[in-house]
C-alpha cells in the first residue's frame, strides 16, 4: 500500500480521496476503495452517536450541510474542469462541517459547506489548494460569527467503550490509507505539551488534556491534519509540521483561545503548504478535492 | 485558460460575498434597540421603574460556603439559591411574596403589602425566617399552595437539606406540618399538583446533586456530574401523594419516574387535555424530560416521542405561555448561550397542530428570535403592557466577578472531558475571582400578536446586570399591570414597577376550587375577545425558583368586551361566563362544590 502512493506524491502512505480511482483490495473487511473508507467511517460515527446519543439537534442541518457541499463541489468542478469532480471529499467536507458546526440558527451550515469547497478553488497556490477545507470553514465562521456559531463540545456519552471503537476504528482507518503517522505524532505531541501547560498554568493536567476525549478532536485527528492534499508531502516533515501545530495550539491555549487546534492548524498548515509549493515546481493542475 | 480564469473570479467574489453575509448575519442575530430608544414616553405600551428599596424592600442574597474541597470552584456550586414566590398568605387581596436566601445563618423574608404600595417583612413574626442552617440545610427556593384547602396558601421550602412544609395558620403564623417528606434532597425544583385529580395537591420535588451528598462534608470530590450532556447521576425525584390526612406518601417509583436528571426546573401542564397534568423537566446537562400523565396511574417519560427532550442542553427554566393566542401553550426553556463560546440557544417548545394523542412539539426559538439571551436562567411569559400579546421577561449572567477577567477558557475545556475527568471536582480548575457570563444585560422580549418578539429591555428600564435568578410577576399594587419581582444571586432583590399605557384595556381571574384543590392549580382558563383566543394555566411553579401570582392576568389592548371566558377545573368540572366585565379583576369560585 505504502508503495502504490509513493510514486504519486513522493511519500509513504495512500493518498485519499483523490480523483484517480484507487484499486481496492481484495477480501476480507476492508476489500473496498480507499476512498470510501472515511466516509464510511464518519458516517458509521454519526449515525450510531446520533441514535445511541441524539448528538445532532436534527437531521436536517447536516443534511443541508452535506448537500452543499456537494452540490456546491459539482457545480464548481464541472464549471472550472469541464467534468464532474468525485463526490467523496465534499461529502466528508459536508458531513464535518455540519458535526462540527453548532448553532440554532441554518444558516451557519449552509455557509460552511458554501465556504470550504469555495476556498479549494480560489485560495490555491500553483495550482493546489492549501488549506483543508473543513478547517478553513469552520475556523471562518466562528471567526466571523461567534455570538451565533459554536464548534461541537458535547462526548459520545459517558461510556468508555464508544469512545474507546472510535478511537480504534479512527486508528485502523488512518493506518490503513498510510497516514497513521500524522495522527499519532500529532497526539504524542499533544499530550507532551499539556504537560507544559499543566505546569505552567497550574491547572490540573486531566483538564488539559480533557478535550482530547471528545468527538471534535477525533474529528479533528483523523480527518482534518491527516488531509492529504493539504499536508507536506515529505513524511518527515508531516510530522515536523505537526509537531509545530500542536506547539502552536498550546500557546493559543496558554492564551485562552478556545478554538486553537482549527485556528493552530490554519495558521502552520497553510504555511508549511506555501513554503513546500513555493520550493517545488508546479504540478499539474487537477480537481481540488480533498476535505 | 480564460475558462477557468473567469471562474477564478467569480468564485472569488462568492467566497468574499459569503464571509460578508456570515458577517452580517451574525451581527443581525444580536440586534437590539438602542439604548436610548423611548425612555418614558410609553412607546411601547409600557414603562418599567425599580423600586424595591422605595417599598421598603431591601434583601441582599447571600450565598452559602461549602465544604473547602470545592473551594477553588465554590462559585459554580453555591450558585443557585435566589427565589421569590408570590401568594396573598393572608387573603387581604394584596400579593405578598416570600424571598429565600442561601447563607448559613441567614434568614429568608415575607414581604406582606401593606396595600400603599409598600412591603413589610413579616418572616420572623410568622416563623418562615430563620431556616437555614447547617443541619437542616439552606434555602433553594419556595412553592405556595393550600394543601389541606382551608383557604390559606402554605408553604412548601425545599432546600439542599431538608424540604419542609409550613402549615398557613389563617394568615398569622405558619407551623411546620406534613409528615412523609424526605429526610435531605438537594433540590433545586419542587411544583405542587394534583396528578391524581382527588381534589387535594400533591407535591412533586426534585433533587438537583445526588442525596446522598453533604455538600458540607464531602467523603469525595466526585459529587460533579458524569457529563455536560449525558449526566444520568444527579438527584432523585420524588412525587409525594397527598393523603388530606398531613401526611405525604412518596408514590415515585409506583408512578414510574426513575429519573437522575440534575433538574433545575419543573412546571405541570397538562399535555393532552386530560385534566391529568404531566411534568415538564428542565435539566442541567443533558435533555428535558416530559412525564405524561396516564390518568392519575402512571406518569410515562415522552420527552424523545414529543420532540422536547432529544438535544442535550443546560435547561434552567419551565414556562408555560399562549404566544400565538391560539390556546396553545408553548413550554419555554433556557439554556446557556455565550458568544464564541457555547451557543446552545433557548427554545421555545411550540406544539404542533391540536388533536387527539400527545402533541409533537417544535422548537421555534430562533424562528421567534427568543434563542439567545446570554446565560439565561429564570424566564415568565406576561401581558407587560396590556395589549393581548403574551411577553417574555427573561433574567440572566451566571457568575459577576472580576470585570476583566473570564472563566470560560477552563470552563470549556473541563466541560468537553469525558466523564472520568469532568465527575471529579478536584479536576476543575480553580476559577480563581474570574467571571463566567457575568454582568449581563436582561431580556424583555414584546410580542406583537403574531409571535415575532422584539427585546426591549434597556428601552424599557430593565437595565440592571446582576446575577438574575428568579423572576415573578404580581399585580403587586392593584392596577392591572403585571410588576416585576427579580431575586438575584449574591445580589439585591428588585421590584420592577410596571407603568402601562392607561388607555390598554385589562381583565384578571382569581379561581377557587371546591370539588377541585382550593387553588385551582392546574386549572385552565381560556379568554375569548375579538376573535383572539388566550389560553392560561394556573400553575404553582413556574420559571425558575419562581412563583407568579395565581390570578390570571390577560391584557386586551384597545378592547372594552370580553366574549366569554371558558374555565376547565382540574376536577374535569368545565365552566363559561359570558361578557365578564374588564379592568378589574374576579373571584371565580367553582360550580357545584362542597
Amino acid at each position: 500500500m505504502a508503495g502504490d502512493a509513493s510514486a504519486r506524491h513522493g511519500s509513504g502512505g495512500q493518498a485519499l480521496p483523490s480523483a484517480e480511482p484507487v484499486p481496492a483490495r481484495r477480501g476480507g473487511l476492508f476489500a473496498i476503495d480507499n476512498r470510501f473508507l472515511p466516509p464510511i467511517l464518519i458516517t458509521s460515527i454519526l449515525v450510531g452517536a446520533n441514535l445511541s446519543f441524539g448528538i445532532l439537534e436534527g437531521w436536517e442541518r447536516t443534511a443541508l450541510s452535506i448537500v452543499v457541499a456537494i452540490g456546491t463541489e459539482l457545480v464548481l468542478g464541472r464549471i472550472t474542469y469541464g467534468k464532474w469532480p468525485h463526490p467523496a471529499s465534499a461529502y466528508i467536507s459536508g458531513i464535518s462541517a455540519g458535526i462540527l458546526i453548532r448553532s440554532p440558527f441554518l444558516w451557519p451550515y449552509f455557509f460552511t459547506s458554501f465556504i470550504s469547497i469555495l476556498s479549494k478553488y480560489v485560495l490555491r497556490v500553483k495550482g493546489r489548494h492549501i488549506w483543508n477545507p473543513t478547517n478553513f470553514g469552520v475556523s471562518a465562521m466562528v471567526l466571523l460569527a461567534p455570538a451565533t456559531v459554536t464548534v461541537l463540545s458535547i462526548q459520545w456519552g459517558n461510556a468508555v467503550a464508544p469512545m474507546a471503537v472510535i478511537w480504534l476504528l479512527g486508528a485502523v482507518i488512518v493506518w490503513r490509507v498510510g497516514r497513521a503517522h500524522i495522527s499519532v505524532t500529532y497526539v504524542a505531541a499533544f499530550f507532551l505539551f499539556s504537560f507544559v501547560r499543566s505546569a505552567l498554568t497550574g491547572i490540573p493536567w486531566l483538564a488539559t488534556v480533557a478535550p482530547i476525549t471528545g468527538p471534535m478532536y477525533q474529528l479533528f485527528i483523523f480527518f482534518m491534519i491527516t488531509d492529504p492534499k493539504t499536508t507536506v508531502r515529505s513524511k518527515t516533515w508531516q510530522c515536523v509540521v505537526v509537531v509545530i501545530v500542536a506547539f502552536v495550539e498550546m500557546l493559543m491555549r496558554l492564551a485562552e483561545l478556545v478554538y486553537a487546534p482549527f485556528y493552530a492548524l490554519f495558521v502552520v498548515g497553510s504555511i508549511a503548504m506555501v513554503i513546500e509549493i513555493t520550493r517545488q515546481p508546479r504540478s499539474t493542475q487537477g480537481h481540488p478535492q480533498a476535505n | 485558460m480564460p475558462r477557468q480564469r473567469i471562474a477564478w473570479f467569480v468564485w472569488t467574489f462568492l467566497l468574499v460575498a459569503s464571509l460578508a453575509a456570515v458577517r452580517a448575519l451574525n451581527q443581525t442575530a444580536v440586534a437590539s434597540l438602542p439604548d436610548d430608544e423611548g425612555v418614558s414616553d410609553l412607546r411601547f405600551g409600557f414603562q418599567l421603574a425599580e423600586s424595591a428599596k422605595r417599598r421598603g424592600v431591601d434583601f441582599v442574597h447571600q450565598v452559602p460556603s461549602f465544604d473547602s474541597k470545592l473551594e477553588h470552584i465554590m462559585p459554580q456550586v453555591a450558585s443557585t439559591g435566589a427565589a421569590v414566590a408570590v401568594a396573598d398568605f393572608d387573603k387581604d387581596g394584596w400579593q405578598d411574596f416570600y424571598v429565600t436566601n442561601s447563607g448559613e445563618g441567614s434568614l429568608n423574608r415575607l414581604y406582606r403589602n401593606k396595600g400603599d404600595g409598600t412591603f413589610a417583612d413579616v418572616a420572623q413574626s410568622v416563623g418562615l425566617a430563620d431556616v437555614n442552617r447547617r443541619d437542616t440545610g439552606v434555602s433553594m427556593g419556595a412553592v405556595w399552595g393550600d394543601y389541606d384547602n382551608d383557604g390559606f396558601d402554605d408553604l412548601f421550602l425545599f432546600r439542599y437539606g431538608q424540604p419542609q412544609l409550613f402549615h398557613n395558620e389563617g394568615g398569622k403564623r405558619f407551623v411546620a406540618a406534613g409528615t412523609g417528606l424526605p429526610r435531605w434532597v438537594n433540590a433545586n425544583a419542587a411544583t405542587w399538583l394534583d396528578y391524581d385529580r382527588d381534589g387535594r395537591l400533591d407535591l412533586f420535588l426534585a433533587g438537583y446533586w445526588p442525596d446522598d451528598v453533604d455538600l458540607w462534608n464531602l467523603k469525595t470530590t466526585r459529587i460533579m456530574p458524569e457529563s455536560f450532556e449525558y449526566a444520568n447521576n444527579g438527584g432523585r425525584k420524588y412525587l409525594l401523594r397527598n393523603r388530606g390526612d398531613g401526611a405525604f406518601e412518596d408514590v415515585t417509583a409506583a408512578m414510574g419516574i426513575t429519573s437522575r436528571r440534575w433538574t433545575l426546573a419543573v412546571t405541570a401542564v397538562d399535555l393532552q387535555g386530560t385534566g391529568y397534568p404531566g411534568l415538564f423537566l428542565a435539566n442541567d446537562y443533558g435533555v428535558s424530560e416530559m412525564f405524561s400523565n396516564r390518568d392519575g396511574r402512571r406518569f410515562e417519560d415522552v420527552a424523545m416521542e414529543t420532540g422536547v427532550g432529544r438535544a442535550p442542553k443546560s435547561g434552567m427554566n419551565a414556562a408555560l405561555g399562549d404566544i400565538f393566542n391560539d390556546g396553545r401553550l408553548s413550554i419555554y426553556k433556557t439554556n446557556i448561550s455565550e458568544p464564541g463560546q457555547l451557543v446552545q440557544g433557548n427554545d421555545l417548545w411550540v406544539p404542533k397542530a391540536a388533536g387527539a394523542g400527545l402533541p409533537a412539539f417544535e422548537n421555534l426559538a430562533t424562528t421567534l428570535g427568543v434563542d439567545l439571551g446570554g446565560w439565561s436562567w429564570g424566564a415568565q411569559f406576561g401581558d407587560l403592557n396590556n395589549d393581548g400579546a403574551q411577553d417574555i421577561y427573561l433574567v440572566n449572567g451566571y457568575i459577576s466577578a472580576g470585570e476583566r477577567s473570564s472563566y470560560w477558557y477552563d470552563f470549556s475545556v473541563i466541560a468537553v472531558g469525558h466523564s472520568s475527568i469532568i465527575g471529579d471536582a478536584a479536576n476543575w480548575p480553580a476559577m480563581k475571582g474570574r467571571s463566567l457570563s457575568g454582568y449581563q444585560r436582561k431580556r424583555v422580549w414584546i410580542n406583537d400578536g403574531f409571535g415575532n418578539f422584539t427585546d426591549v429591555a434597556q428601552a424599557v428600564g430593565a437595565t440592571d446586570t446582576n446575577d438574575g435568578r428568579a423572576v415573578a410577576l404580581a399585580d403587586l399594587r392593584n392596577t392591572g399591570a403585571l410588576d416585576v419581582i427579580v431575586a438575584n444571586q449574591r445580589g439585591p432583590l428588585l421590584i420592577y414597577e410596571n407603568r402601562v399605557a392607561p388607555e390598554r384595556h385589562w381583565i384578571q381571574f382569581e379561581l377557587e376550587g371546591t370539588k377541585s384543590n382550593r387553588s385551582a392549580i392546574g386549572a385552565r382558563v381560556e379568554l375569548h375577545w375579538n376573535g383572539h383566543v388566550q389560553a392560561q394555566q394556573v400553575t404553582a411553579a413556574s420559571g425558575f425558583s419562581a412563583q407568579n401570582q395565581r390570578w390570571l392576568h390577560y391584557g386586551l389592548g384597545s378592547s372594552r368586551t370580553v366574549d366569554r371566558v371558558v374555565i376547565r377545573w382540574p376536577s374535569g368540572a368545565a365552566q363559561t361566563i359570558a361578557s365578564p366585565s374588564v379592568d378589574i379583576r374576579h373571584h371565580v369560585k367553582e360550580p357545584d362544590g362542597r
